[in-house]
């Protein structure tokens, strides 16, 4: 047998961007208060970890107004787009090395112990 | 030798271990296979005019290699996987005869695994991507029309690649919840290729013995995973009676027909270590409970009788763990010699047609009982039904004998 392969790190796949999308009950979204301290810490534990590159919190979905165009006439719809129980509360971005490490920091969140937390890479302007 | 069967030689024996390689290097999984297949297709072109090459595997891993470079580089998002690629390609170069590539096969079976991959994809990916089964083939095992097991599969690669799944073991907690999908995979793979002992896609000869390495490596990576040692008990036992199951001129031999001097004592005592390993964990599975069964059968060389209670009662157990209608059909056939062929028949009957009507051995069993009852008008009735279900030609000639003789011995 002749010498392995040396095995090569890859620098390009350490950095992958996801968007942790927070998604919150009705009762959630009227309890917010109750959970901030717990969405502070959070954030705060992000942004220590370097990984954290922008997010949002989010009115609750009565207060969404949905846009559709028809025929070229603007049409305004009160309300999200989906009118599920479940509403998208708020986001995070993060730049971490692979979808496992972006799951282990989407179960830290506090909304995946009381509603869901969803998480999706962004697309990057280099893909084709 | 000539090239073409070098090429194809190459291809069967190496096909997993390179897909592997690639994947894990390139992390994209469609994108592997489909460099490997045009090298292959390349070597089918040039070995003829150029001569088969000291180390086909190593040609073959160059070419495709490269041609992975070639995409990247059209598509100019790749700059570091292209430096990547390079680096390696210079040790492999340099030395094509002697080179030796490590053996990431374990890891693309863990990576098929990863939770965010749907469950029922998991098994299909890794029999394709790891075993080169085609969407066709692993449609038929799954019941699930080709063209539409090839749109899953295809986006469950293009998950692991877009999603950022890392291509690495799972760390040891992870692990055990991966190994479930793991050891189904390399189970539908040997069976795969021992059905194909004869006849069939050549390519699948080997599926036998590579899933028995796979095993084997899964044993070295937990060595306390009993459900992976069963498994791997199971396939040696299996295997031990390779040369019994065929006769000289290629006719079927059933197992309780077996010559037992022609099974492979080494291999089973290897699978009454691996057993025994794992009852020493208290974590008894399916595939322990399945070795048992053939631990039993293997009894017989010794004994020259089989013990049909101790069968029926690892039956009733494996129906538990595992309600598959293979285990409900081995308990039926316990059950005929231990308690008698209605009590048989009933539960036979007692399986609902939707498993049924497509399953090759409960029509077989059906035919032998209605046979033995004297209800022969049944018993042809299932005997079509059987035959018309076989595909494996000498097991079809077998039970077109029995249909005619009007009994059958299981």
């Amino acid at each position: 047998m002749g010498k392995p392969l040396r095995s090569v790190h890859l620098a390009r796949f350490n950095s992958m961007k996801y968007a942790i999308l927070v998604y919150e009950t009705e009762q959630d979204f009227a309890h917010r208060d109750q959970h901030m301290p717990a969405y502070n810490a959070y954030s705060q534990a992000l942004s220590e970890a370097g990984i954290l590159t922008g997010g949002a919190a989010l009115h609750p979905g009565p207060m969404a107004s949905t846009v559709r165009l028809k025929d070229g006439q603007r049409q305004v719809q009160d309300g999200p787009y989906a009118d599920t129980k479940e509403q998208l509360g708020g986001f995070f971005l993060i730049d971490v090395p692979d979808l496992d490490n972006a799951l282990d920091w989407a179960a830290r969140c506090p909304a995946a112990g009381l509603c869901a937390v969803e998480v999706r890479p962004l697309w990057s302007m280099d893909e084709n | 030798m000539d090239a073409c069967r070098a090429a194809e030689l190459a291809a069967r024996n190496s096909y997993g271990r390179l897909v592997a390689y690639l994947a894990v290097r390139s992390r994209d999984i469609a994108a592997a296979e489909d460099a490997l297949g045009d090298a292959f297709l390349k070597a089918l072109k040039t070995w003829p005019d150029k001569g088969i090459p000291d180390n086909p595997e190593a040609w073959l891993l160059v070419t495709a290699r490269r041609r992975l470079i070639d995409v990247a580089r059209r598509s100019q998002t790749h700059a570091k996987l292209l430096n990547t690629l390079n680096l390696s390609g210079v040790e492999i170069s340099d030395a094509p005869g002697e080179i030796s590539f490590p053996d990431e096969r374990l890891k693309l079976l863990f990576i098929c695994a990863h939770p965010a991959i749907n469950v029922t994809i998991r098994t299909p990916l890794m029999l394709q991507t790891v075993m080169g089964l085609n969407a066709a083939q692993i449609g038929s095992a799954f019941l699930v029309a080709p063209t539409t097991m090839g749109q899953r599969l295809v986006r469950a690669k293009a998950k692991i690649r877009d999603a950022g799944i890392p291509f690495r073991l799972p760390n040891l907690q992870a692990l055990p919840d991966r190994l479930d999908a793991v050891l189904e995979a390399i189970y539908a793979a040997y069976t795969t290729g021992w059905d194909a002992v004869i006849g069939g896609d050549p390519r699948h000869k080997g599926l036998a013995d590579e899933a028995i390495w796979l095993a084997r490596l899964c044993v070295q990576l937990m060595p306390e995973a009993a459900e992976a040692r069963g498994l791997l008990a199971l396939m040696l036992y299996c295997s031990s009676r390779r040369a019994a199951r065929r006769t000289a001129t290629g006719d079927y031999v059933p197992l309780s027909e077996q010559d037992t001097s022609l099974w492979s004592q080494s291999l089973v005592q290897q699978a009454e270590r691996e057993l025994y390993q794992a009852s020493t964990f208290g974590n008894l599975g399916r595939f322990q409970l399945e070795a048992a069964i053939q631990s039993v059968h293997a009894q017989r060389a010794v004994t020259q009788r089989t013990d049909w209670e101790t069968l029926a009662q690892l039956y009733t157990g494996l129906i538990q763990v595992s309600p598959t209608i293979g285990a409900r059909v081995g308990h039926g056939v316990a059950i005929a010699q231990t308690q008698g062929i209605s009590q048989s028949l009933a539960l036979l009957d007692a399986i609902p047609t939707k498993f049924s009507q497509n399953y090759q051995p409960y029509w077989a069993l059906r035919a032998h009982l209605l046979t033995q009852l004297g209800d022969h008008a049944a018993a042809q009735q299932a005997y079509a039904q059987a035959i018309g279900l076989t595909e494996d030609l000498a097991i079809r000639n077998f039970l077109m004998d029995k249909a005619n003789e009007g009994s059958l011995e299981i």
